[in-house]
């Protein structure tokens, strides 16, 4: 099951460079929450914080507290758990090429020493079915290297691996952005299947993308969220004369 | 409307024999490269098969003036002192990469092991076998395979320590985010992912610097030395295939020259067959559609 996440006066840099200004919003369990806003607003830089891959650069600080469920991210959990229970998809397919299919849904179990044969055969098929890949690679899953796949295959089976770690969030950082309009209803048709099961998060610059399956969307501008509402809402009578000008269109 | 960026037909001959010219020197320059390879090869051929034998293979070096007689004890003593130089060299220099591309990044002490090893291969060989005989040699009190094994794996350890650099450097940046994002610690990100993608290039760079430091006499001279009969010991002096050679080269016998060249035959084919081998056996694993 999904857990919600509480962010409380998240500020983020890249060196001098300051991100994030004093992000507080509450991602709620079980739903879709999509962020938008237009290019080096820090939506990026937003959920990169949330499973701190955002520290993976030797020169980025962040400072406020993250809470999911009971957990404290930037407590006393290392950073290796936390990013095992907040999976990541990310927005150009990276699947691992010297790996096989098969091997690339295991990898995440494997590399962190889990090795039970039987298990391991089922967490793959689960996490394919779950990624609406399995039925397109069942038959050459140890034949074929992940990288031989097409692209909105290959971003389906980093969605398998991401989601054979079993997390309770998932992050996708423009999943579609690199793919065709009919992969992109594939990977759009699975959000909606997933969110019984995980808590979502999408960064996109798709508007129409985020109508179609968030119930939240916050609006970013400039490293400040400027509206965070129900989808409806934030769509059809935004708040802010910024957030109206964003999505009708004037500007970004 | 037609293109306002037409071309003239002189515009079109230029570039075609622009590109004729392109096509042809680097062809011609391929055909310089292999020339000499094939050319060192095929004389070694005429030279050295006619006194290639069973003898060769089986019988160790008959005393000056018996006919016959072989260099097995030197093939399998090239062979231990190889395997004692990979067994230093390889994992070193692949552990020296690993730190220059991963860790030591822009650090004070990358950029020393970087220059280190730099300089490191532009020693002279012989250089190489004076100082492992003064390190070794000289308080050990006698000459051993183990010494000449030691300078062979310290030569190869900055070729596969900058392939291996270079080799990491390439792996994108995007397929260590999917480790790291998978919840999978840094050290294991390194060596199942990064070093996994960059493979086949640091095994190409292992292979390099074996087939250089396969052929090398100078290293050897002072260190593994030689030795006319069956020796396997690591303790004690060994035959070198290239010591052989050099050797036998030198001496004012045809029959010795006849094996000296039958010896450098044998060397580069069993040098061709390793690497053959290592590229051969790595290769099999590789999926379809990997890139």
């Amino acid at each position: 099951m999904g857990v919600g996440i509480q962010v409380e006066n998240l500020n983020a840099w890249y060196g001098t460079n300051h991100t994030l200004l004093d992000i507080n919003l509450h991602i709620p369990a079980n739903q879709c929450t999509a962020l938008i806003g237009p290019s080096g607003c820090g939506k990026s830089t937003f959920v990169r914080c949330l499973n701190r891959m955002h520290e993976t650069n030797p020169i980025a600080k962040v400072t406020g507290k993250v809470q999911m469920g009971e957990t404290d991210i930037y407590g006393d959990t290392s950073p290796v758990e936390i990013r095992r229970r907040i999976g990541m998809v990310f927005q150009r397919p990276n699947p691992f090429p010297t790996m096989s299919i098969y091997d690339n849904v295991a990898s995440g179990l494997r590399l962190n020493g889990f090795g039970n044969r039987r298990v391991l055969d089922e967490v793959v098929e689960r996490s394919l079915k779950n990624a609406a890949l399995w039925d397109e690679v069942k038959s050459d899953l140890k034949k074929k290297s992940g990288a031989s796949l097409s692209g909105g295959q290959q971003q389906r089976l980093c969605i398998a691996r991401a989601l054979a770690v079993d997390p309770e969030v998932l992050l996708m950082d423009e999943p579609a952005s690199a793919l065709d309009p009919v992969s992109t209803a594939k990977i759009e048709d699975l959000i909606f299947q997933l969110k019984s099961q995980y808590t979502i998060v999408i960064v996109t610059h798709n508007m129409q993308q985020a109508a179609r399956v968030a119930e939240r969307t916050g609006f970013f501008l400039n490293g400040k969220l400027v509206e965070f509402d129900t989808t409806h809402k934030i769509f059809t009578n935004p708040g802010d004369k910024r957030t109206e000008d964003y999505i009708t269109g004037r500007f970004g | 409307m037609a293109s306002q960026y037409k071309t003239s037909a002189w515009n079109r001959i230029s570039r075609n024999i622009a590109d004729r010219l392109a096509s042809s020197l680097a062809v011609l320059s391929t055909l310089i490269v292999i020339t000499p390879l094939i050319v060192i090869f095929g004389y070694l051929l005429y030279k050295g098969a006619s006194s290639l034998n069973l003898a060769f293979f089986t019988n160790i070096p008959k005393p000056v003036g018996e006919m016959g007689g072989g260099m097995a004890n030197a093939i399998v003593g090239s062979a231990v002192l190889l395997g004692i130089g990979s067994a230093i060299g390889v994992p070193i220099g692949i552990a020296a990469g690993i730190f220059l591309a991963e860790f030591g990044q822009g650090g004070r002490l990358a950029n020393i092991i970087r220059f280190t090893a730099d300089v490191l291969n532009g020693v002279p060989s012989i250089v190489m076998g004076i100082a492992i005989y003064s390190l070794i040699v000289l308080p050990q009190r006698h000459f051993s395979a183990f010494a000449g094994g030691v300078a062979l794996g310290i030569m190869m350890i900055p070729t596969i320590t900058r392939t291996t650099e270079e080799m990491l450097l390439m792996v994108p940046h995007s397929i260590r985010e999917a480790a790291l994002g998978l919840g999978v610690p840094n050290w294991r990100s390194v060596l199942s992912v990064s070093l996994r993608t960059a493979s086949p290039g640091v095994i190409t760079g292992c292979m390099l610097a074996f087939a250089r430091v396969a052929g090398e006499t100078a290293p050897l001279l002072f260190t593994a030395f030689g030795n006319q009969f069956w020796s396997v010991a690591v303790n004690q002096p060994i035959a070198a295939l290239p010591l052989q050679i050099y050797v036998y080269a030198n001496s004012p016998y045809d029959e010795w020259h006849r094996l000296a060249w039958a010896g450098a035959l044998v060397l580069i084919s069993l040098i061709v067959i390793s690497v053959s081998l290592v590229r051969y056996v790595t290769s099999r694993g590789v999926l379809k559609g990997a890139n």
